[in-house]
């Protein structure tokens, strides 16, 4: 089936396993333009996996993916991706500013050897801005606290200017303030008509503002809608924590 | 062919310690810039691996009549290649894929020693390093091989970077990562090579991570890190080469031992200012 033209992602009957251990089993859904969807689950139920299949980073076993209209490996412009993954590792002496890391997200496959443009250092200090961190850019990464850090990198995937934004789990472990700047630049890149697509457990910081959620459990679809369908079967997204776990073993 | 001396002062005032210094300075700024990759990505001892191997190669160039500079750079490639598709694929983890290309590269060089008759002093030289008896030749080619080194991190360091910071988010972005990585293993193996005449196979590795070491404790910026690393780097084969003329002391030796001093000022210095911020 041909996605429709307005279709940022669209999952077809995509299935992916790790050796023998199946992971993700006919999962279909779609994204369409300046959508806010949340992906939420237990751990374990294949959320980062989607994510890194939708991304090209994963072959699917079956099924297929398109971004954009294109598969994942042969999509031309990757700057239509702005992307957060789980917490990188960073080496403790990185010796590298806030800018530096932020700069590193404006790089593409056609634009790696050049040197940055005006246009370049204009996007990255729009980024920063958008997370806060316009104050600390000389600061070393390595000193900034792992709230901070964490926004340093939204920052790095808002840089391109993304018109998908893909975010993995990125307010783990996060304070009050990094949780209420990150929700901030989340809703300034959808409003300039991106696409989000946040996973996480913790969507309390963003729970009014979602348009769509899709829960995974054991690598299938268990629910795709609004949050106000969820709230009316009494499940919350975030004030209780222990609810949305709670819910989706009552599924089963 | 002899040339005139150029005018510099004691102690680089004769030719043989110009040359010295020339491919001194090459491989104090090339290596610290490769090493500051490495260090970054968990990869210090790639180097020492790579020598290992590049040993085998000198020990086959010696036993084949070959210019031993051409076999251990092959050796290196090869290897350089080798480990970065190993690593990259999963098929072993980092430290024991360079752990065994580290033993087999030191066996290799032993059984080809032995073939060749025993270890010469033609061994010795690239073991140790022979940095006095650099001649024109070694000169050109420690240059060249420098320009290449120079010329893609020039180009490629933004690049490396972002690899270094997030692979899998440098993947999404559409980098060429299994390129860089690859290009990056090989610049190692390039390096490597080219200092090998300078401080030895042995030494070698450790001017791609002491100045970085030293660097990164009081460079701010990435690009101001890499900068401060070559300077140490360069500064290190200055002093060395001229303690070594001063006090009759092995010059390869005594070239690390200057960047191992800064290494350990700068770590001092950072453990005081520690102490003197509690």
């Amino acid at each position: 089936m041909r996605p429709a033209a307005s279709s940022i992602v669209a999952a077809e009957h995509v299935s992916f396993a790790y050796g023998d251990v199946p992971v993700l089993d006919g999962v279909s859904f779609r994204l369409t333009a300046g959508e806010f969807v949340a992906l939420a689950g237990p751990n374990g139920s294949g959320k980062s996996t989607l994510v890194r299949v939708l991304l090209g980073l994963l072959q699917p076993r079956s099924g297929s993916v398109r971004l954009f209209g294109s598969p994942p490996g042969v999509l031309a412009d990757r700057s239509r991706i702005g992307y957060v993954p789980q917490r990188p590792a960073i080496a403790g002496l990185l010796p590298a500013t806030v800018a530096d890391v932020v700069a590193a997200g404006r790089l593409g496959h056609r634009t790696w050897w050049k040197r940055p443009t005006a246009g370049d250092r204009a996007a990255v200090d729009d980024a920063l801005d958008a997370v806060g961190l316009s104050d600390l850019r000389r600061r070393r990464f390595a000193e900034l606290s792992g709230g901070q850090q964490q926004r340093a990198f939204i920052a790095k995937a808002l840089a391109v200017k993304p018109e998908l934004l893909v975010l993995d789990e990125p307010t783990a472990g996060v304070d009050a303030d990094s949780q209420r700047r990150f929700r901030d630049a989340v809703i300034a890149a959808r409003d300039l008509g991106g696409t989000v697509l946040l996973v996480s457990h913790e969507l309390g910081a963003v729970a009014d503002d979602l348009d769509r959620i899709l829960l995974v459990r054991h690598g299938v679809i268990a629910f795709d809608g609004a949050p106000a369908e969820l709230a009316s079967q009494g499940v919350s997204l975030g004030v209780h924590a222990t609810d949305l776990p709670v819910w989706l073993e009552g599924l089963g | 062919m002899i040339l005139a001396a150029l005018p510099l002062p004691w102690p680089f005032e004769r030719e043989y310690m110009q040359l010295a210094l020339a491919g001194g300075l090459v491989v104090g700024i090339c290596a610290p810039l490769i090493g500051t990759f490495l260090v970054q990505k968990r990869l210090s001892l790639l180097g020492d691996g790579l020598g290992h191997v590049a040993f085998a190669g000198v020990s086959a160039g010696l036993l084949l009549g070959v210019w031993p500079v051409w076999t251990a750079l092959l050796a290196a490639l090869v290897a350089a290649v080798a480990i970065e598709w190993l690593r990259s694929h999963g098929r072993a983890s980092g430290d024991l894929v360079l752990a065994l290309f580290f033993y087999s590269g030191i066996a290799g060089g032993v059984v080809l020693t032995g073939l060749a008759g025993s270890l010469n002093a033609g061994t010795l030289t690239y073991l140790f390093g022979s940095v006095l008896t650099v001649n024109r030749t070694d000169a050109a080619t420690i240059a060249v091989l420098g320009a290449v080194i120079l010329l893609t991190v020039g180009l490629a360091w933004r690049a490396l970077f972002s690899i270094v910071l997030d692979e899998e988010a440098a993947r999404v972005a559409g980098l060429p990562v299994n390129m860089l990585n690859i290009g990056l293993a090989g610049l190692t193996a390039i390096t490597l090579v080219a200092g090998m005449r300078i401080v030895g196979i042995l030494l070698v590795a450790a001017l791609m991570v002491l100045p970085v070491g030293a660097a990164q404790r009081v460079a701010r910026s990435f690009g101001a890190t890499l900068l401060i690393a070559s300077a140490i780097g360069a500064a290190s084969a200055t002093l060395g080469l001229a303690a070594a003329r001063q006090w009759a002391l092995a010059p390869g030796g005594t070239i690390v031992l200057v960047a191992a001093s800064a290494f350990a000022i700068t770590a001092t210095g950072s453990f005081g200012h520690a102490i003197s911020r509690r």
